[in-house]
């Protein structure tokens, strides 16, 4: 790795993160910042290679960052989430079931099917159901949950199980199925979900998703320059605001790590990763 | 104070963002406005739709209203956009001597954003296409448009001898031969004119279409007392290719449009006049108005290109004497053609009709050759040069 490099790692969850990051590197090199990028086929591995020497910063998925601040505690190298998304700021995941549903209640959820996501999805599958386990229904116990596992290691963010519990939602596989809010409206523009044919159940508090995780070694001027780069990025610059819209968002912010409580809270109950971040979760395949 | 609209029960799933953001637009960018609604599920997707526009959105315990404040994200899309010409072609500056690649597809006129993809059309200034009376003569041609199930009487009597039948489909399978060309060269070359030039583009189109329809009667006509075409020669394909071949739009409108069709023009009146069914007349008739609207627009084209490049008029002469070397060992026009406009002259066996016909056909061949010359004096040739080019020409017609 050349010193004067800042070296980032992303996961490839889909064909246009190539776009993505290729676009952001040629922003960054014009401006004065060497930048190159690594792909990850899985956040494990990215969050590994943050604590290697392989990567200075990563674009991490909120619960490769509660790996990576595990894994930081356990051997004294703290990391910090520097930069966030305006979009990853105060998601809320409902539970969404059937218009013409019997089910009222969260009570009414009992010995029923709830649809969720991939078995790393933050927001499909662990916040909503530790919400769930928090009022008193608690999963595999008083109802079975059904996963719709697309892609695992990419902690949800292919968009595809979501899509499939709701298409098992409507097709009459699953009683009640859970997305991310602003899912739900996507999903019913589409005609994935009949519109006027679903009702919100229950929706979680607010969380935070994605953030850059800069590792303790990395070199703390170009993490520097990194940072004011992406701060003074304008959606008004049509040069990167083609790379804004693909990575869906209007600003970039000063990240703060406080809305990801529920996630850490989700992760301990269900021993996804144990204290040191070890992954402890049983049929996570990546 | 921050003005608050009522979506009522509206969702966002059914077009609620409509009013939210007829609202936003009303207020300055960092103002508020307050949304009251009783959509179920409107705490779910306001904010959900407030955070992917970029707005903040907050509501305080036990309030009913919901508080967006207008970012700036939409207004800072429309920074650098720019106007692409003006739509009006007699507006000053309308039409832009190099439209930017990046106005892409867009309507001449409309603004766009900047950061659009650059579109690479190969056509993409002025002078390389432009006509003045394009407007006018795709105005023309619309109104000019003929059906061919209404406009031809295909009942008409027309009961042959064999030979003069013959002589007809003969001469009907050389015509679609020629229009295939006359309707695939100046499509090869639409596909790489920036749209910009709404008028060429669309008098392009209208023009391909003409010869679309001219493909068809003809064919028609040839099938109307016969199962089969009559013969293409070497020799005519040969003389056709070399047009075909042409990459410069200039020259190719050139060879096609003033040499070509204005040839075809002729042979068209001469049908009109000679040919011994009343089918065939209308056809020509017909045929013959479209091909001479199409001769207008590649004259008034090149009368516009030679004003602003010195050096095309000798690209337009080396393109005729460069086709003439290419075809000096052919046969031109092929000598079943030659003898079907003869009979068709003749319209009998005759030894007298046939002499008149040939004479006909001769007469024709010089009418070809003056007309060319006056169009290249036109195009402003001396009337040396006009007159040896001219009689350069493919003796193929097209």
């Amino acid at each position: 790795m050349r010193s004067q490099t800042l070296v980032m790692g992303a996961v490839a969850y889909a064909a246009k993160v190539v776009t993505i990051w290729d676009g952001f590197k040629e922003y960054f090199v014009k401006q004065g910042l060497e930048f190159d990028y690594v792909l990850y086929s899985n956040y494990e591995r990215q969050v590994e290679a943050l604590f290697d020497g392989t990567l200075h910063v990563a674009w991490n998925s909120p619960l490769a960052w509660v790996r990576a601040e595990r894994i930081a505690r356990a051997r004294g190298a703290p990391v910090e989430a520097i930069v966030m998304r305006d979009s990853d700021c105060d998601l809320t995941s409902v539970v969404v079931v059937r218009s013409d549903s019997a089910i009222h209640s969260l009570a009414d959820l009992k010995g029923k099917t709830v649809g969720v996501g991939a078995v790393d999805s933050p927001q499909a599958t662990l916040i909503p159901l530790d919400y769930l386990r928090d009022r008193g229904v608690t999963p595999g116990t008083d109802f079975k949950v059904r996963r719709f596992d697309v892609l695992g290691g990419k902690h949800g963010d292919h968009i595809g199980g979501e899509r499939d519990a709701a298409q098992a939602l409507m097709a009459g596989e699953v009683d009640a199925a859970c997305m991310i809010d602003g899912n739900h409206l996507l999903f019913v523009g589409e005609g994935t979900l009949p519109q006027g044919k679903t009702r919100v159940l229950a929706q979680t508090p607010q969380f935070d998703h994605c953030n850059f995780t800069v590792a303790s070694t990395a070199p703390k001027d170009l993490i520097e320059k990194f940072r004011t780069l992406l701060l003074a990025m304008s959606y008004a610059d049509a040069e990167v605001r083609p790379l804004l819209d693909l990575e869906g968002l209007k600003a970039w912010k000063p990240a703060r790590t406080s809305g990801y409580r529920a996630l850490e809270k989700a992760v301990d109950i269900t021993q996804f990763y144990d204290a040191t971040g070890n992954i402890r979760v049983a049929d996570y395949r990546y | 104070m921050s003005p608050t609209i009522d979506i009522s029960d509206l969702g966002l799933d059914r077009g609620a963002h409509l009013l939210i953001k007829r609202a936003l637009r009303n207020v300055a960018v960092g103002a508020k406005i307050g949304v009251r609604g009783s959509n179920a599920e409107l705490g779910v997707h306001l904010p959900a739709w407030c955070r992917a526009q970029g707005h903040d959105v907050t509501r305080a315990n036990g309030d009913d209203t919901w508080w967006i404040v207008r970012s700036p994200v939409e207004e800072g899309r429309w920074r650098g956009a720019e106007l692409a010409g003006e739509a009006n072609p007699q507006s000053a500056g309308a039409v832009a001597d190099f439209p930017k690649a990046s106005w892409g597809l867009a309507a001449r006129g409309a603004t766009v954003e900047a950061g659009a993809p650059a579109f690479q059309f190969a056509l993409a200034a002025k002078d390389l296409l432009w006509a003045e009376e394009a407007a006018h003569l795709y105005q023309q041609a619309l109104t000019a448009q003929w059906n061919p199930n209404d406009a031809i009487d295909w009942s008409a009597p027309c009961e042959l001898a064999d030979e003069i039948e013959d002589a007809v489909v003969q001469v009907m399978t050389y015509l679609i031969e020629n229009e295939n060309a006359a309707l695939l060269v100046p499509a090869r070359f639409l596909g790489q004119v920036h749209p910009h030039f709404r008028e060429v583009v669309q008098l392009l189109s209208i023009q391909i279409a003409d010869e679309a329809r001219h493909v068809e009667v003809f064919t028609r006509r040839a099938l109307l007392k016969r199962e089969r075409m009559g013969v293409s020669t070497v020799g005519g394909q040969a003389s056709l290719k070399t047009l075909f071949d042409e990459n410069e739009f200039a020259v190719a409108s050139f060879l096609l449009s003033v040499l070509g069709e204005g040839t075809f023009v002729a042979l068209l009146h001469f049908l009109q006049e000679h040919a011994p069914d009343p089918v065939t007349r209308q056809i020509a008739k017909l045929t013959a108005r479209d091909e001479a609207r199409h001769v207008a627009f590649g004259m008034a084209h090149l009368q516009y290109q030679l004003k602003h490049d010195a050096g095309l008029k000798a690209r337009l002469a080396a393109a005729v004497e460069h086709r003439y070397t290419a075809l000096a060992q052919t046969s031109g026009l092929n000598e079943e053609v030659f003898d079907a406009l003869v009979l068709l002259a003749a319209g009998e066996w005759s030894p007298n009709a046939i002499a008149v016909g040939f004479n006909k056909v001769q007469t024709l061949k010089d009418e070809m050759a003056q007309g060319r010359e006056l169009r290249l004096s036109r195009l402003g040739f001396r009337d040396g040069e006009a007159s040896r080019l001219a009689h350069l020409h493919t003796r193929n017609f097209m």
